[in-house]
């Protein structure tokens, strides 16, 4: 019992590292048509990412393995049936992991207007559809079970109904503002201040949008009856309106890094705000709860989840140290040797 | 449209894509890690601009390596989602533990290495090159093991519907993923110092930058020389053991239909799947199947007849992938052992140098080989006599499977071409004539 909701909220915590990680380059992507209005503001952008978007898109491919070991069928049929939007999803991460490298190797303006649009495509789709994505697994999936095997009785229109989408823009927006503030971090000059104003420009339809997202939970899914069988749990919705006003506050202070940890609370909590919810549910069925996929019902073996338990224990925070190292390393404001790409 | 067929299409499509990059990251890697070891040693400029110059084609392949590996690990859910649901207790941990020991740090470290050139000492920049070199290579250990359970599963019971682990060190210490190991890495060494040497070939043959790369290529050369000789020989013993628990594999290898001992070896075969024998021979060397598999020239080898004809592997794809890649890897040894004598005076050895040069996609074209016949050899089981590949697959439309199948074929088409172009292109333009400025 324990060991699986151990489990099921390490999961939680995986995707929602990668969303604080992976999330600023998304943004920063998205960001990057508009506010590079220059070259060298493109290289800016591009640089102020480069040396750390590898490592922070290893959190999903974690979040994908953990899936697989620790409940190999909710990665079954997560995966089978969200199969577009996830190989959307990837040939969206492909080009954008290409681009970065290919962008500045050969000097011609049409070459890099393919690799700047690929940037920014390939940094949109995925904030917008993870969105969408984790937005559908908090209201349900169709799915049914026939022959003891779970089948989606769906498509990808079936996805785009409007809470999927409110969580798709709602993820967006997340992402605008932590790119933005993560600008404001590494750059300086007039791209900074356009990143500053862009946070500070983004921030009110951002807060909308997470009220708007909340209400509209109580509708479209079942989240909330967690909530109120332990009032307690109320305080994960709190701290992330908590990360949300920060973000103003310090904005409004020119403290760009006490602004950008806020933003990452505030993503944090809003995920949690759908795992707590879910519990114990991985994927909830709206044909028949009987029919939905639990930590327990999806779970590996006792000796699975001890062993990966004893490996992510180890390793995870090893990965953090070396990983903080290199924020660390990185966190500075560019100068000339920064601008590899 | 067959979702089976089209799955195994985009899978066997998207993995040859994404190994055509992993095997240079892995050799590649250490290179240049010694490359720049010998400069933060001696402070000698020549191994600096070496660093960068092959760092910065290694750079090229490794952000193709990474972004095409992304899609594999999904396509197990996407595509092959019985399985996952049959295996995940087993394979999913190998996956992440892939990704938490060895991919985390690799892909972290990488970031570093490319930006942190004045950030840290020119040791500790060495130093997060060979943890990028070390973090990738034990990254391919663990695919492997994943690999090599799927070839030979060991550890599991059948438990809940399902394979569940009760042996973890039964699958880490799997005798068939050890010897996949032992002989993909090394291969994927030989790939790297022959990418090395026909480069510096290149040049050597073009007279520029002499000293550059006659360095450049020795380096490569003991690197490739040892490799090679090791892949022909633990290759030997990989197929002793593959004898041993594929015996189906063998016997299609050798396009073999009928039990015989002292079983002969065919140079060539075009087998008749239909009718159960083979439409030609040529070349019959008498008792070498034997000696191949058990190592005793009289031994009896089992033929395909005595498998059931649903247990059959394809056996032309397993037959020739089986000779380009031994016919090949006889060659990798020769070449290298040539250039050991020749290693003083590889300027006025032009005949060996243009070789060398043509010789850059062989290892390519073998590692290849390789995977399909250990792939293509193991059907019709995706878990040897475990579990089958039509048993396997999604319940998702051909249609699905169809256009993203399509997708993969045009994004990855033009990433290829635009890749082998930059890697091409800056590799025939040599290193900058200007030294590079030393870093601090």
């Amino acid at each position: 019992m324990l060991l699986v909701a151990t489990w099921f909220y390490v999961w939680g915590l995986l995707w929602a590292i990668f969303f604080i990680t992976d999330g600023f380059d998304f943004g920063i992507g998205t960001l990057y048509p508009f506010l590079g209005r220059s070259d060298g503001d493109k290289r800016s952008m591009i640089n102020a990412m480069g040396p750390l978007w590898d490592g922070n898109e290893v959190w999903l491919i974690t979040a994908g393995g953990v899936t697989f070991a620790a409940f190999p069928l909710v990665y079954a049929v997560m995966f089978s049936s969200l199969y577009t939007p996830l190989m959307l999803i990837l040939f969206a991460l492909i080009l954008r992991g290409v681009s970065m490298e290919f962008r500045g190797k050969v000097d011609s303006p049409a070459w890099r207007r393919v690799w700047d649009t690929c940037i920014f495509v390939g940094s949109f789709l995925p904030a917008l559809l993870f969105g969408v994505a984790f937005a559908n697994i908090f209201q349900g999936l169709p799915l049914d079970k026939v022959n003891q095997e779970y089948l989606f009785r769906g498509n990808l229109l079936t996805l785009l109904n409007p809470y999927g989408l409110l969580g798709g823009i709602l993820f967006l927006l997340f992402f605008l503002v932590h790119g933005a503030l993560w600008l404001a971090i590494r750059t300086e000059g007039d791209l900074q201040q356009r990143a500053v104003r862009t946070a500070a420009w983004i921030w009110l339809p951002l807060l909308l949008a997470a009220v708007a997202f909340l209400a509209y939970s109580a509708v479209a899914t079942n989240l909330y009856a967690n909530y109120l069988a332990r009032p307690f749990r109320f305080v994960v919705i709190l701290l992330a309106v908590a990360g949300l006003l920060g973000i103003r506050v310090f904005l409004a202070r020119q403290q760009f890094f006490k602004a950008w940890f806020a933003s990452a609370l505030a993503i944090v909590a809003a995920t949690f705000f759908g795992i707590v919810g879910l519990f114990p549910r991985m994927l909830p069925s709206t044909i028949a709860d009987t029919y939905s996929l639990t930590a327990f019902n999806a779970a590996s073996s006792q000796l699975t989840l001890k062993i990966m338990l004893v490996v992510v224990l180890l390793f995870i925070p090893v990965v953090l140290a070396y990983q903080i190292w290199a924020y660390h390393l990185f966190r500075t404001k560019m100068t000339g040797e920064d601008m590899v790409y | 449209m067959d979702p089976v067929f089209l799955s195994r299409l985009q899978f066997a499509a998207a993995t040859m894509f994404h190994f055509l990059f992993v095997p240079l990251t892995l050799g590649l890697s250490i290179l240049v890690a010694y490359m720049e070891t010998r400069f933060a040693r001696s402070g000698d400029e020549t191994y600096l601009r070496m660093t960068k110059f092959w760092g910065k084609l290694f750079l090229i392949n490794f952000a193709l390596g990474v972004v095409t590996g992304i899609t594999l690990e999904f396509q197990f859910g996407t595509n092959w989602s019985r399985y996952s649901a049959y295996v995940g207790d087993i394979f999913g941990s190998l996956l992440a533990i892939e990704a938490s020991v060895a991919f985390f740090l690799e892909s972290t470290l990488i970031g570093v290495w490319i930006f942190g050139w004045k950030k840290l000492s020119p040791k500790a920049h060495a130093a997060v090159m060979w943890l990028v070199a070390g973090a990738g290579n034990i990254s391919a250990l663990w695919i492997l093991i994943a690999n090599g359970w799927m070839q030979h599963p060991v550890g599991y019971v059948l438990r809940n519907g399902r394979a569940e682990l009760n042996d973890f060190a039964a699958v880490v210490f799997n005798k068939f993923a050890i010897m996949e190991f032992l002989h993909t890495v090394p291969a994927a060494f030989i790939l790297s110092s022959f990418f090395v040497m026909g480069i510096s070939a290149y040049h050597l043959l073009k007279k520029q930058e002499i000293d550059f790369f006659t360095r450049s290529f020795n380096i490569a050369l003991v690197l490739g020389l040892f490799s090679s000789i090791w892949v022909a020989v633990q290759g030997d013993q990989h197929a002793v053991h593959v004898t041993e628990v594929q015996p189906a594999k063998l016997a299609a290898m050798e396009s073999h239909w009928e039990t015989t001992s002292a079983a002969p070896m065919l140079l060539l075969a075009i087998p008749d799947e239909e009718n159960e024998r083979n439409l030609f021979e040529f070349g019959r060397i008498p008792g070498l199947l034997s000696l191949l598999g058990y190592h005793d020239i009289n031994a009896e080898v089992r033929g395909l007849n005595d498998f059931p004809k649903e247990d059959r592997p394809p056996v032309l794809l397993t037959f020739l992938s089986f000779r380009i890649m031994v016919i090949l890897g006889t060659l990798f040894p020769l070449l290298t052992i040539i250039g050991w004598f020749l290693r003083k005076r590889l300027v006025e050895n032009r005949w060996y140098l243009t070789i060398m040069m043509l010789a850059i996609p062989l290892p390519y074209i073998a590692i290849e080989a390789g995977w399909v016949l250990a792939e293509v050899g193991r059907q019709p089981w995706i878990v040897y006599g475990l579990l089958r590949t039509t048993n396997a697959v999604s319940p998702v439309a051909g249609a699905q499977v169809l256009s993203s199948l399509a997708a993969f074929i045009l994004v990855y088409g033009l990433l290829g071409l635009v890749g082998f172009f930059l890697i091409g292109r800056f590799a025939l333009q040599g290193p900058p004539a200007q030294p590079a400025p030393a870093s601090r």
